[in-house]
This record gives C-alpha cells, structure tokens and sequence, in this order.
C-alpha cells in the first residue's frame, strides 16, 4: 500500500512515518513542499493521503481529486456515513484522509487509528515543549528580579527570593508575576 | 455554554462581522460570547462545522449549497440565516498581460475587458500553452463571478481556459511563479500581489454583479434549531458590527484590529484599502475609488435572499455539468433562512423587506421596496451583460445562459 504524508511540518511527518513503517507492506511518501504539490501526488500514486487540517493546500488537494475521480484514479475522501466515528476521531486530532475508492474499510481503519495515535502524540510532545520553555523563561524573569533585589537593597540571594516569595504570598500571586513586576518597575525608574 | 457560540473563519477581510462583534462587545450587549477559531482552508472550516467543533462558520456561500446536496461528500443539511457581505473579491493578472488589456492603472469596462482577454485566449490556446486562471475553491463565488464574466465574453471555462483552486496564501506566489496567469480571491490577497509586484487588479467582482453573494454564516440545521435564541442574538450583534465596519469614523481602528496576529495577521494599511473600497491596482500607482467595492451594512446587505441561493444552485448545475432538478433546486432554496433574520431583527432600527425573493438584476437604478418594517431603498444591482435572474424561472435562465 503506497501511503502519501502530506504536511508542512517535517518534523511531525516523521512522526508519524515512524509509526507507519512498523506495518507490512507500507510505503511510505513524505511531502513537506506546496509547490508542485499535485504533480507529486500524481507521481506517487498514492492508495491513501493523509494531511494536517491547517495545510492551506487542502482545497487544492480535494479540488485535484474531484477532477480526477472524473478522469482515471478515483479518491474518495474517506467520509463514508459508517466511518463518523474513525473521522470525528481524526478531525479531533487535526488530520484528514483520503482513500482510493474500493480499499476495504478493515484495511484502512487501523491505518487511520495509528495515524490519530501519532498526531495526538505529536500534539503532547509539543505543548509538552511549550510547558517546558514557559518553565524556562519564568526562571530567567525571577533570576533577573532577584538580581534587580540585591543590587538595588544589597540583598543576599537567599533572601532576595525570600522577598519575592513573601510578596507573591501576601498578594495572592505567583512568584513569576511578582518578579515580571519588579523587572517592569525597575526599567520604568531607568534602570537596565 | 448555552450563551457561547463557536465561529470557525479564513483570515480575510470579509470575516470582518464576527471579529468585530466579538472586539466592540456587541455580542456581550446582546447577551452572548463569541469564540473564533482561525483555519487555513475552507475544508478544514467545514470539517469542524460538520463535526461540531464550532456551532457557525464563515464560510463561501456556494460551499453551504454544495454540502446541502452532497457534492463531493455525503450530504448534511446546512442553514444560513445571516449573509456575511456582498462581493469584496477581484481579480488580479500578471502585469504583462494587464499590459496587452490597456487598462494599467484603471479598472476597466467588464465586457471591452473580456474582448480583449478573449483575443489573448485564443492566441494561448493556439500556442498550446492555455491561460490558467486561479480561484481559492470550486464552490466559491470567486469561481461562479469568473466563469459568469468569461461565459458571457465568449471565453469557455475548462475548453479555453483553465481555472484551478490555489490557496488564497499562495496566490501572490503562484502569479509570480507563472503557476497561474490571473486569480479571483479575495482581500487583502489581491493586494499582497500588487504589493509585490507579481500581478495588478483588472476588476472587482463588484462589477461583475453589483450585488452579488459571498461569504455567509453557516451552520448545520440541526444546531441553528437548538441554539435558536442565540444565533439570533448573534444576527442581532453581526448588524451592529455592520454598521460600526462601513462607518469611515471606524475604518482604521477596524483595519489595525483585523490585522491582528489572531486574526488576519496581515497588513492594516492594505486592509484598509478594502475597508475603504479603495484599491491600489497596480504597485506605485494611485489609490482607485470603487463604491461598493465591500457591501456589508446598507439595503439589508445581510438579508439571505432566497433568489440568491436559487441563483448559486443555477451555477452549480452550470459549472458541475448537473441536469436541473426541482427538487434540489427547493433544497437549495432552503439554505438560506429569511425567516430567521427577521425574527431576529423584528422591532430593530433596521429594515425588513417585505419579499423574501426577488428578480436580481432587473434594478438600474435606485428603487423604493415595500418592506415588513422601515423603510429601504434598493440600488443597481445588474449584473454586467444586463441579464436578469427570475427565481420564478430557473430552467428558462439556465437555457438563456451562454
């Protein structure tokens, strides 16, 4: 079976390459660029495509294969009535299908339901990285704040935190909006 | 919950009603919250109308009829109580070719335009090397504007010319490429690719039908029925983000919002050029006036004609190759739900016709119509080579058609 990955994000496509190539008798195609787009596709030959709902291409996509079906390789987009669920769950996870008409639905139904597997794992992986960089960030903003407490009060470390942490308790506040004040109060009073 | 209504939209200007309804608090005044979600295809818009991840969509009118029939997919019955605005669009050609047409700079006449063009055709199709035009989808205005105008000028979409879907992100970039000759897309897309250079607007779909059909609120049937109370108190708020958009008190203050990175995260200086119906044409050039060039507010722009989905469902059979069928014709006629925007706007300000339907085209000039409430007034709303639509008579029009 020749399985078309269409998405602009490489690093999601190789995600998800990597949980299709476990299955026999895949192979498997990555398309990042829109440029010549359909022209790939028609080179592939593809018996199913699967792409992320934020590329802008799929109206060009779907276009291409409404004109085709007319011609020689008919693709269905796989929104047959029976199949709601398995699409409601791909929708979910931000991917679309499309399936050469005929190929039996108990073929591409475990297709599917790893590719959905893989996106929302991608998905994880990214807010994940997101939590992890926002972690980040708040550290340097109260590493920075205490700096501004010992050099402007001549504060040892330890209780320059203190401070920080005894004011963000008494106004109901995390440590990180106390110190994003500080920094913001210290560059209003000219300091750098 | 009961109060929040989800609206999936493409970053254009015409999504400008939801977005600003949501930013000047109309939909807080009329008790409702509304949240956006932004896609980058009308497929995707679609699939989370249609899978309920939003309760209404921005969405390109003829697509609303098309999902109705079950073109392309199977078929699920979509309701559109409230018309998000009339034309906005244009269509953009590579400078070389603008050359050939004479009309750099100005926006030409529609038909002396199509004469001209209809001689570079046949010289491409000659050559072998047809022209190729883009449009942003195949059940989209952009694509009905374009082939009504080319039709009527004795060019033959899909024999003469052909005409592909292009991402409106990506229509800047394929003129440049020469991956297409010209697009019909709307703003600001068409003023990005005067902007670099890569093409100059010809025409503004405006003057192909003055008064034409383009974007409208959708919503799957079965969710307008249960949210009833809402989605009127949204139709309500919509009308007054109408009024505060066409107002050029508010034009940059509404430009600076749309472009917005979570909006249209685009130029506030172009899109205040469609705001403000004036366009730049071609890169240097002088900003061109086009009245009406965007009609969101004014004659009950927002009313959902029944004539106006008869007149979509017209092309549809025109340009899918379909045989006409009064029963489609009926289910297609139904999308567009008069009955609620009245019921919304009943004991408003603001006008209600008293037709639900009406021959477009037949206006020349501006006319007085009966209404249901208030008073209105209707201009020209011709279509350019004067042929007149009567919902009375739709096989008769499909056989006068070219």
């Amino acid at each position: 079976m020749r399985i078309a990955i269409i998405d602009e994000s490489a690093a999601r496509a190789s995600v998800i390459q990597e949980g299709l190539v476990a299955l026999e008798g895949c192979e498997i195609f990555i398309v990042t660029d829109r440029r010549g787009l359909v022209a790939r596709i028609e080179e592939i030959a593809p018996d199913i495509v699967f792409m992320d709902l934020g590329n802008p291409s799929r109206d060009v996509l779907e276009e291409y294969f409404t004109v085709s079906r007319a011609v020689s390789r008919p693709i269905a987009m796989f929104v047959d009535e029976s199949d709601e669920e398995t699409i409601a769950a791909s929708v979910d996870a931000g991917v679309s299908a499309y399936v050469v008409d005929g190929l039996a639905a108990n073929r591409i139904r475990p297709l599917l339901d790893l590719t959905v597997r893989r996106f929302n794992a991608f998905a994880r992986l990214q807010s994940d990285l997101a939590e992890a960089k926002g972690k980040l960030a708040e550290r340097e903003t109260i590493d920075k704040a205490k700096r501004i407490l010992m050099d402007s009060r001549g504060l040892p470390e330890p209780q320059a935190y203190a401070e920080l942490r005894r004011t963000a308790m008494n106004q109901n506040k995390r440590i990180a909006d106390i110190a994003e004040a500080v920094i913001t109060a210290h560059k209003l009073m000219g300091g750098k | 919950m009961g109060k929040e209504l989800t609206i999936g939209f493409l970053p254009l200007v015409d999504a400008c009603l939801p977005i600003l309804a949501r930013e000047h608090g109309f939909a807080e005044d009329e008790g409702i919250s509304i949240r956006l979600v932004k896609d980058m295809s009308w497929a995707t818009v679609l699939d989370r109308l249609l899978y309920g991840h939003s309760d209404a969509a921005h969405l390109v009118a003829p697509l609303a009829i098309a999902t109705t029939l079950g073109r392309g997919r199977p078929a699920q019955p979509l309701s559109v109580p409230f018309v998000l605005g009339l034309n906005g669009n244009a269509i953009t050609m590579r400078p070389e070719i603008v050359a050939r047409l004479g009309t750099h700079g100005k926006l030409g006449d529609p038909a002396k335009v199509g004469k001209a063009l209809a001689a570079i055709v046949q010289e491409r199709l000659a050559a072998g090397k047809p022209m190729r035009f883009g449009v942003v989808h195949r059940y989209s205005s952009h694509n009905y504007m374009l082939r009504y105008w080319l039709a009527a000028c004795g060019i033959r979409p899909d024999r003469d010319v052909e005409i592909a879907t292009v991402a409106p992100p990506f229509c800047a970039d394929a003129l440049k490429a020469g991956e297409v000759d010209a697009i019909c897309v709307g703003e600001p897309w068409n003023s990005v690719a005067v902007e670099c250079g890569a093409g100059e607007i010809v025409l503004v779909t405006a003057q192909i039908w003055r008064r034409g059909v383009e974007k409208v609120l959708a919503m799957r049937e079965p969710v307008l029925e249960d949210r009833r109370d809402a989605v009127e108190a949204l139709i309500r708020a919509l009308v007054k983000a109408g009024r505060h958009f066409v107002d050029p008190e508010n034009w940059q203050a509404n430009a600076d919002i749309l472009a917005r990175s979570e909006y249209l995260d685009g130029d506030p200086v172009l899109i205040r050029r469609a705001i403000s119906d004036r366009l730049l044409l071609s890169r240097g050039g002088e900003l061109v006036h086009f009245p009406d060039f965007m009609f969101q507010y004014r004659e009950a722009a927002n009313f959902p004609w029944v004539s106006q989905a008869e007149w979509l469902y017209t092309q549809m059979v025109r340009w899918d190759g379909l045989t006409f069928d009064p029963d489609d014709a009926e289910k297609a006629a139904r999308v567009f739900r008069p009955d609620i925007y009245r019921s919304a706007l009943l004991g408003t300000r603001e006008p209600l016709p008293g037709a639900s339907s009406k021959v477009e085209g037949s206006l020349g000039q501006t006319t007085a119509v009966g209404t249901q409430q208030g008073t209105m007034t209707l201009e020209s709303n011709r279509f350019f080579d004067g042929m007149i639509f009567d919902p009375a008579d739709l096989s008769g029009y499909l056989a006068r058609l070219p």
